[in-house]
């Protein structure tokens, strides 16, 4: 008879709730057990045989996977810790147009500075484009199927009002892309990540991309390749929350969204009635002898607020609106994960059924998709509080932004309205 | 100003009631009726104020006052009173003369009339002025029996004066213009002002949908929830507030306003001058091709065709009686008329005269009170600031909480 999934054995790692949370308890917490590299993570042969450390000098021995990936996650850089740590920076800048035959694109900057050994240089520097990028994010969903891919600026511009190679849109999209970079450079797996690596120092890398193509990457094929026949028996209700919330938690953005874009589209409205009524005031000075001094001034005010207001309007589309855009990605991202997540345990449910059924003691392959799961778990769960760190941060920060704008705004309005 | 009655008495339109009656077709009607207060007050010594005396007054015997004034002192610039019907509304205001807000605006509006008349050295000595603040009764019958209806001049006639004159009084054709162009601009400045105070009110409302998407997203989250619930407090407390901040500045625009109405006052005088001049210059006229006809007459000589002339050689002269029982006639009238002349060229400069001073004081006041207004919409722009830089600031804090 079959039997109802057991729970994990707990050979290796343990179960989601016993396992400390890695960004919740200090770095002084007990070591658990480590890290084995797993059949889908590429990792340079280097690191497999090197004594990976801690900052704080503490040795690491390697078994499971799953704890190991809590450990790398204490490792997993915040804001706080401090850059002497960090042995990898990349940046994105300079951007260039380039204007050939067949088309018209953009390329970035890309640099990169680095004591990294899996690197043969110290520094970098290599020119992309947005395909590029697109590679690079692809390949990352294929070979770390279960990690959280930072999400990239939308390929294709909707509005078709906005210019393509337009400074503002490029500058956006310049930001949207180093912030990508660095998401991937702060994360203690994507980082090491071998077609990371090759995205930040070859010099060509459309021939890469070619011989990429033909081989066929054994990496995540277990995991890549479930079919969707299976069918999920009851999924943890962690994950029913996790995803219940990020459906809400899109549809909040979402909402702020559109009334970001509202109030933006109010104010120009307003901005609009406000150029019009400085300039009255104007034309009553002339007709003025000793009130053209205070009516002038009255209409240089409401031209100095208009000129606040239209920079608040543009910074707030400018840095406001797209980082929001970039969560709903992120969430959605995420949404997809879950999905394979769920995917996975169906899996492994089935075949466990399935051994069951046949009485033979056919381990591996529960315990590979065991193994996958756990990962699964133990990411989702890290990169989620990860991600409400950031999003704390974030959110402060680009509230702050706008804060500041609108102190900016008022405070023109105060320095200028004085008769 | 020593003399006025502001100084020594105080006035107060001090409440406003609906009130139903019938009216002279013996129609149901709903109006308004105010409540004037007034109570002498002994400059010296304090604490020795008479009794407070008060009667109800509706607009349309303001109304009549202020036509009643503007006829009998035509030289001077009368206040205006404050809007009949709501105009240069924006949204959200109403356009109803019943709506509470609008009674209240307009019942300070006339309070300032009164004070404005009280306070003016000529126009506070009026008897009828006295009269409609302290008789209730018989006061329309009394302004009426002054007859000053029959003083007003025809619209046609001042419109027609207006376009024939050939000699005004360059000032007064300058401040013709001026108060043409004040008004042009004063009206410009409200329509938009309604317009900036609509789009205004729409960005601060929707700033109170955040209030509701924040305190939603609160629910779902763990740390976050109490900094994005309180944040979402201040966003709602934000959104509010405008409805405060545009009440006040209807104070401004009322302001505005009666200056825009103070143009058209400005006009009347300088229409009443050009009346004048345009009969000044008609009666002077009159008397040369009197004196000519005159002289005409008495030589014998036709310098002007006229039909007399022209009948006169057709059926021959006139006999030398006819002809100097008309040249006495006509030396009569010359006399009268240049009489006449005289007194209205008197009446003309003295016209000009006093009508200049009160229009000196009129720019006085103008501009003082201008300036005042001009300075209490700055201070009014800066607190609406304040205010804004502490909700956001509060804001900042509880996001900084989060």
């Amino acid at each position: 008879a079959a039997s109802a999934p057991k729970p994990l054995p707990s050979s290796g790692p343990k179960s989601l709730r016993e396992m400390p949370h890695p960004l919740a308890t200090s770095s002084s917490e007990e070591m658990g057990p480590a890290l084995t590299p797993s059949p889908d993570l590429l990792l340079p042969r280097s690191i497999a045989d090197k004594d990976l450390s801690l900052p704080n000098g503490t040795p690491v021995d390697t078994s499971s996977p799953a704890s190991s990936s809590s450990l790398l996650n204490r490792l997993q850089l915040d804001d706080d810790l401090d850059v002497e740590t960090r042995d990898l920076f990349v940046t994105v800048d300079d951007p260039k147009k380039h204007v050939c035959t067949m088309e018209t694109y953009i390329t970035y900057r890309v640099t990169t500075k680095t004591t990294r050994a899996e690197f043969d240089l110290p520094e970098y520097s290599v020119r992309r484009r947005y395909q590029d990028f697109d590679w690079l994010r692809n390949k990352l969903e294929e070979s770390q199927p279960t990690h959280l891919i930072p999400p990239l600026p939308e390929k294709f511009v909707v509005k078709g009002v906005v210019d393509r190679f337009s400074e503002e849109f490029v500058e956006t999209r310049r930001k949207a892309l180093d912030k990508f970079l660095k998401r991937i450079t702060d994360h203690p797996v994507l980082s090491f990540n071998e077609h990371f690596n090759i995205f930040l120092t070859a010099k060509d890398l459309s021939a890469y991309k070619k011989q990429g193509m033909a081989l066929l990457s054994k990496m995540g094929e277990s995991v890549k390749y479930v079919t969707g026949g299976y069918k999920l028996r009851s999924r943890p209700l962690e994950f029913a929350a996790i995803g219940d919330y990020l459906d809400t938690f899109s549809l909040k953005l979402g909402t702020i969204d559109r009334i970001a874009q509202r109030i933006i589209k109010e104010q120009l409205e307003y901005l609009v009635e406000l150029r019009e009524y400085g300039p009255v005031y104007s034309t009553w000075g002339g007709l003025e002898v000793e009130l053209s001094e205070p009516l002038e001034g009255v209409s240089a005010c409401i031209g100095n607020c208009c000129t606040a207001l239209e920079e608040l309007s543009e910074d707030m589309t400018e840095d406001f609106l797209p980082v929001l855009r970039e969560y709903i990605l992120y969430a959605e991202s995420m949404k997809n994960v879950l999905k394979k997540r769920d995917q996975v345990q169906a899996e492994y449910e089935a075949k466990l059924e399935a051994v069951a059924l046949r009485r033979e003691d056919r381990p591996k392959v529960p315990t590979d998709v065991e193994k996958c799961q756990d990962r699964v778990e133990c990411f989702n769960a890290d990169l989620k509080a990860d991600m409400e760190r950031w999003q704390n941060n974030k959110r402060q920060d680009f509230r702050q932004l706008l804060m500041g704008m609108a102190d900016k705004n008022i405070q023109y309005y105060e320095k200028v309205c004085v008769t | 100003m020593e003399d006025c009655l502001a100084k020594k008495m105080e006035i107060t339109v001090s409440e406003a009631e609906k009130r139903t009656g019938r009216n002279a077709m013996n129609i149901q009607e709903t109006y308004t009726a105010y409540l004037i207060e007034t109570r002498a007050v002994e400059s010296q010594s304090e604490g020795q104020c008479g009794p407070v005396e008060s009667l109800w007054r509706r607009y349309s015997e303001f109304e009549l006052l202020r036509n009643y004034l503007s006829v009998t002192y035509p030289h001077i610039v009368v206040p205006p009173l404050p809007e009949k019907r709501a105009d240069f509304v924006w949204h959200k205001l109403s356009a109803d003369n019943m709506d509470p807000d609008f009674v209240e605006r307009r019942r300070i509006g006339l309070e300032n009339f009164l004070l404005r008349v009280a306070s003016h050295p000529v126009l506070c000595q009026d008897k009828i002025f006295y009269a409609f603040l302290m008789q209730e009764g018989g006061w329309k019958e009394m302004v009426n029996e002054t007859g000053f209806q029959l003083k007003a001049d025809s619209r046609l006639k001042a419109l027609n004066a207006t376009f024939r004159v050939k000699n005004p009084d360059k000032r007064f054709t300058e401040l013709k213009h001026y108060s043409d162009e004040l008004q042009s601009v004063i009206s410009h400045l409200l329509r938009v002002r309604a317009r900036v105070a609509d789009r205004l009110y729409g960005v601060y409302k929707v700033h109170g949908n955040y209030g509701r998407v924040f305190s939603e997203w609160s629910a779902i989250e763990k740390e976050m929830g109490d900094g994005l619930q309180s944040a979402g407090h201040h966003m709602d407390v934000y959104a509010a507030s405008i409805d405060d901040i545009l009440e006040e500045e209807e104070h401004y625009a009322d302001q505005l306003k009666e200056y825009l109405f103070y143009a058209e006052a400005l006009r009347a005088v300088c229409r009443k001058h050009e009346l004048m001049q345009y009969d000044l210059e008609m009666a002077a006229q009159d008397l040369t091709s009197k004196k000519q006809q005159c002289e005409e007459l008495a030589t014998g000589t036709v310098r002007t065709f006229s039909l007399k002339g022209m009948t006169s050689k057709l059926f021959g002269q006139e006999t030398p009686e006819q002809r100097e029982a008309k040249i006495k006639v006509l030396e009569e009238q010359i006399q009268e008329g240049e009489e006449q002349l005289k007194s209205k060229n008197l009446e003309g400069r003295d016209f000009v005269k006093s009508a200049w001073a009160d229009i000196e004081r009129f720019k006085e006041q103008k501009n003082h009170d201008l300036k005042e207004a001009l300075i209490s919409y700055a201070v009014m722009q800066i607190s609406m600031c304040k205010k804004g830089i502490q909700v956001w600031t509060n804001a900042k804090e509880c996001f900084s909480k989060m």
